[in-house]
């Protein structure tokens, strides 16, 4: 008589999600990361649903504080920093909200989550399309603002602090735009949740713009961009890190 | 406090914790009795200050302690998140929460008394001084945290992503302080050149650093106490809701 051998024993379902992860190593990741990215990007291309939104937003939210301002304060070029923050952290909401809220109303929320990537990849991806939305609609702030405010803001620094204040705030945005996708109140409560948080940014930011537009206090430059690039890298981190546990149940 | 409302009902007993809770709760009523003797009797009034401004200067305590139970509760809300990200026990994301609502009603009480404080040695209820904007942004943040659990219906939905946000709102605080005083720094025009801290300061003498010692005492018994209570009432409440949801 023949004595049966154990069926093989299917790996448990961690390896399964550990190969997924790692196959392919770095090179894959990258190109995983890739094509969130470039879906996103396709599908804004196709649906232009965010950037015109975002784009129309922050256009008038600049004519509307330059027509707020421009009565009680002598020299305009000394709102312009904080108002190009402030208009790009409201206007970076509306693309945020739609990142996760789009893939909600779709239905495909779960098609995506199932893709064989790894969560962090999904995240990467989203991050990296929010990067280049909000970064397009501050190409086209950036000279509204020299035409209302009379202030030039392409200064190469300014840019740089631009971007990494930028990298931040999607950084954190897109993570916070996760949680909020599937909750009742999620387009109301994403910028009560975010705003707070970005304060750090805000300032840097601001003080950055303001610096460049006075010419005055270039000691502190290096502070203040070490300030973007510190926030950019820990939160960074902790959200890849935390990113994972945000779609445990489905 | 939830004694009360067991002791209404004769089958359920008072147990061991029940009592605890209660000394607890008489030891916190003890510590604000004696913080209250010490800030207006047993403290010698500020020597170098004088008129409105002394006795304005004896709210100093209750802002301290206010102040202390705020950075106590959320130091424990940072552990509870973690804690309940690594083990998934909802009684640590619990602790989250309670100690969240006791830390922004300290939080509150820290603004609240540092306005009245502020009126007569600074003339003015407000300035935008690092402390003030770190407290009132991490005010702002943990009532989002608040509203943010509020919205989620899933219980461990509601944990976990709590959980995320007060990890993330914990972290933002001292990059929000450092940014505001570099600021600030930069921004010495407030009050005329001089330093904000500077304007109502105040030397400590020994029966002062005693009353400090004594707020801290008070206000972290305090703390203890009605975050223990809101832990309880938590676990209560969500016992109440698997009963109901087993009965439907």
């Amino acid at each position: 008589m023949i004595e049966h051998a154990p069926p093989p024993s299917l790996p448990p379902l961690e390896t399964h999600r550990a190969q997924m992860q790692t196959e392919g190593g770095w090179g894959a990741y990258r190109a995983k990361v890739w094509a969130v990215m470039v879906k996103d990007l396709r599908a804004e291309l196709r649906a232009k649903e965010v950037f015109g939104l975002m784009a129309t937003f922050s256009v008038l939210a600049v004519v509307l504080f330059g027509l707020a301002f421009d009565l009680r304060v002598p020299n305009s070029a000394m709102i312009a920093p904080g108002v190009l923050w402030v208009v790009i952290l409201f206007a970076g909401v509306l693309g945020l909200n739609r990142t996760f809220g789009a893939e909600v109303d779709r239905g495909s929320l779960a098609a995506l989550l199932l893709a064989p990537v790894d969560r962090s990849a999904i995240y990467f991806g989203k991050l990296l399309a929010n990067l280049v939305f909000l970064l397009v609609t501050e190409a086209l702030i950036l000279p509204v603002m020299l035409v209302i405010f009379d202030v030039n803001l392409f200064h190469p620094t300014l840019l740089l602090g631009l971007l990494l204040g930028t990298i931040g705030y999607v950084a954190v945005g897109t993570l916070f735009a996760a949680m909020t996708a599937s909750i009742r109140t999620r387009e109301s409560m994403l910028p009560v949740l975010l705003l707070p948080v970005m304060v750090p940014v805000l300032m840097a930011g601001v003080r950055v713009s303001a610096i460049l537009i006075d010419g005055r206090g270039q000691n502190d430059l290096p502070r203040w961009l070490g300030m973007l690039v510190a926030y950019d890298a820990i939160f960074l981190i902790i959200a890849f890190l935390v990113f994972d546990l945000v779609w445990e149940e489905q | 406090m939830s004694t009360t409302t067991l002791s209404a009902r004769p089958a359920i007993r008072t147990g061991g914790w029940d009592v605890a809770q209660l000394v607890l709760n008489l030891l916190a009523l003890a510590g604000m009795v004696a913080l209250m003797w010490a800030a207006l009797i047993y403290a010698r009034p500020a020597s170098n200050l004088s008129g409105v401004e002394q006795a304005a200067q004896r709210i100093f305590y209750i802002h301290m302690g206010c102040n202390f139970g705020a950075l106590a509760a959320f130091l424990v809300s940072l552990v509870g998140s973690i804690v309940y990200l690594i083990t998934r026990e909802l009684d640590w994301d619990r602790v989250t929460q309670a100690s969240v609502e006791v830390g922004t009603l300290c939080g509150i009480g820290t603004t609240l008394t540092g306005a009245i404080w502020a009126k007569p040695t600074w003339n003015t209820y407000w300035t935008w001084d690092p402390r003030l904007t770190t407290v009132t942004i991490t005010l702002l943040i943990y009532v989002a945290y608040l509203l943010f659990r509020n919205g989620i219906d899933n219980r461990h939905t509601r944990a976990r992503f709590g959980s995320i946000y007060a990890l993330f709102a914990f972290l933002s605080i001292p990059m929000t302080y450092f940014s505001a005083r570099w600021f600030r720094t930069i921004h010495p025009v407030v009050f005329g050149g001089e330093n904000a801290e500077g304007q109502g300061g105040f030397a400590i003498g020994p029966s002062m650093g005693q009353t400090v010692f004594v707020a801290m005492i008070a206000f972290c018994l305090l703390f203890s106490a009605l975050m223990i209570a809101r832990w309880r009432q938590l676990r209560l409440q969500d016992r109440v809701e698997i009963l109901r949801e087993e009965l439907t």
